[in-house]
């Protein structure tokens, strides 16, 4: 029996909810060897800048037990080179693609909702909050509801109605559901969480950090549980929020996860480095556990840890 | 396609101990396919349940023909990936995918090629040696590192090369010193026409800085940190100056691994120098 897979993102249809997560699937050119970029259900493209963006000095690697920490810095050509080269190719192909874009001030992330405006090809705008403001001493939008609500409205005023605006939100804040309730209040149309939290490695042997920049974003399985907690605590008090769901998906069983707890659709990240051919996989994984549990539709499934495992309500009560 | 990657399960022929270092012989036909001298491949480490999630490269050491297709690499343990490899035997399975990267670039003429190794980094320098003399190229060897148990390949070196020069740092094998040391002198005996070269980025440099002193071209294999190796992670990039003089951060992976020596900022490995596009500070006149 087939189950519906269909995922929905406001009012936009994916054909499935397994995406490809923002910075993990390069242009498209680079994953399209190992896996057919159309049948993403979308791919979310690098943060894209105004400018181009050199990144970070190297090392901006370091691996972590069950995860690895990453300073890259954003590094990319700038909208209009992503707008001439690479938007168009994904487009071409009838990729659904999501754009995730990346500013140091709100005028800057309006100025590249309005370069997205027109551009044929985009399903969706992805804002990536975890940006310094460097309107406030390089505080990070996503750490601050009102600067995060502010990014979004300007977002979304800019960009086409038809076409949906995600905020992604960072684990590593006090309160995730302030953040989330701030962006869906400025008119975020759906919410993708969660972005990497920042942590830190020292190598023992230089006796220096591991990354160039210090710190350096974690990702990874060693993330899921901070992801299904902010996806659960989100969807509870925001339950008609579309969520996407992420932070280190390796199987089908990860993504069953976060849509029991409350993601409509589920991206997969930092398991692309390790097996280019995850999505897929776990895409064929979450339709049979679904199959196996008895769901028509994977929409039945999405938020359904959150009801209570017994109902004693349908029972026959003795009094 | 020759040159598209693929992921496949391999299973390890034969593992040995070559001095200082390991070499598997993983059979893997659609790699071994579409190999050309220069590729690397990348490994999953740590088996199904691994907590190691970054891909290992490697570069191709020999691709030979039998069970249809096998590919060797050599490795050092240096951590606790290289030692899960270590630790693997014949009929084990292994993740691969590749072959990735560009490989090198061959003479359309014949010409005397020198090939310059140090540490294992020689180990893809003898399938370069195999294509370069099937087109009538000349082909001489310079390996070098610490100690002679380190120097990757002198046997098979020596039965291939028209000279060899072995240097070791402590003096145990060939000439005391490093690859650098000895270059000049080759390059006039050989009369070379070309060098080619991989190690450490401190080597490469050095034998980058006697090649443009000779005016001679350097193609250079670069090692760097990757998670990927597919161009998706976009943390094993250096400095390179393109064709129009610009300095990009380009990835190893996927604009390298070779690249002509002088076009690399070697100096500025680590850094992002002030003038590459899209440095921080480089767009505030706009």
């Amino acid at each position: 029996m087939a189950v519906d897979m269909r995922a929905y993102l406001a009012h936009v249809e994916l054909p499935n909810p397994i995406l490809a997560a923002a910075g993990c699937a390069g242009t498209g050119r680079e994953l399209a060897p190992f896996a057919d970029v159309t049948r993403l259900g979308a791919l979310t493209t690098r943060s894209i800048t105004m400018a181009p963006r050199a990144g970070r000095p190297t090392p901006r690697m370091a691996e972590t037990p069950s995860g690895m920490l990453n300073a890259v810095g954003l590094q990319g050509p700038g909208v209009e080179v992503f707008l001439a080269r690479e938007l168009p190719w994904l487009a071409e192909r009838g990729a659904r693609t999501v754009v995730s874009i990346g500013g140091g001030s709100v005028a800057e992330y309006a100025a590249l909702a309005r370069r997205l405006a027109d551009a044929p090809g985009v399903t969706a705008v992805e804002i990536n909050l975890s940006c310094p403001n460097v309107e406030d001493r390089g505080r990070v939008f996503a750490r601050d509801g009102g600067a995060a609500a502010e990014v979004v409205a300007s977002v979304r005023a800019a960009m086409r109605y038809d076409v949906p605006v995600v905020a992604k939100l960072a684990p590593d804040v006090a309160d995730v559901v302030a953040i989330a309730r701030a962006c869906v209040d400025s008119g975020a149309d759906a919410l993708a969480m969660i972005n990497t939290p920042i942590g830190m490695s020292i190598d023992v042997d230089t006796m220096r950090p591991a990354l160039a920049a210090g710190t350096g974003g974690l990702s990874g399985p060693a993330i899921r549980p901070l992801a299904v907690r902010c996806v659960w605590q989100v969807h509870a008090a925001l339950p008609g929020v579309p969520l996407i769901g992420m932070g280190g998906v390796t199987s089908g069983r990860d993504a069953l996860e976060l849509v029991l707890a409350g993601a409509c659709a589920v991206a997969v990240g930092t398991t692309l480095f390790h097996d280019p051919y995850a999505c897929p996989r776990i895409l064929r994984e979450l339709e049979e556990l679904l199959a196996e549990r008895g769901f028509d539709r994977l929409a039945d499934a999405v938020g359904l840890a959150h009801r209570p495992a017994h109902r004693n309500d349908l029972e026959e009560s003795p009094l | 396609m020759a040159g598209t990657p693929v992921q496949v399960t391999g299973t390890v022929l034969t593992t040995r101990r070559v001095d200082a270092y390991h070499a598997l012989t993983v059979v893997a036909p659609a790699i071994a396919d579409r190999f050309r001298p220069g590729h690397f491949v990348t490994l999953a480490v740590g088996g199904p349940q691994t907590s190691m999630l970054t891909r290992r490269a490697f570069a191709v050491h020999d691709v030979k023909p039998d069970y249809g297709g096998t590919v060797e690499f050599v490795f050092a343990v240096r951590g606790p990936g290289t030692a899960w490899l270590a630790e693997r035997k014949a009929r084990d399975a292994l993740d691969l995918v590749g072959p990735l990267g560009r490989p090198f670039p061959l003479p359309r003429d014949p010409a005397s090629c020198l090939l310059v190794g140090a540490e294992y980094g020689s180990a893809p320098l003898f399938a370069l040696a195999d294509a370069l003399q099937q087109r009538n190229c000349r082909v001489d060897f310079v390996l070098g590192a610490a100690s002679s148990d380190r120097v990757f390949g002198a046997l098979r070196a020596r039965r291939m090369g028209e000279t060899t020069t072995l240097t070791t740092q402590d003096g145990s094998l060939g000439m005391r010193g490093s690859v650098v040391d000895v270059l000049a002198a080759v390059i006039a005996d050989t009369r070379a026409d070309v060098v080619y070269a991989c190690g450490p980025m401190p080597m490469l440099r050095g034998v980058t800085a006697v090649c443009v002193e000779y005016g001679i071209p350097v193609q250079v294999s670069v090692e760097e940190a990757m998670a990927c190796g597919i161009g998706v992670c976009m943390t094993c990039v250096v400095p390179v100056i393109d064709d129009d003089g610009t300095t990009q951060m380009v990835r190893v992976c996927t604009e390298g691994p070779v690249f002509r020596g002088e076009r690399v900022r070697f100096d500025d490995v680590g850094t992002i120098p002030f003038d590459a596009l899209g440095a921080p500070g480089g767009d505030r006149g706009r």
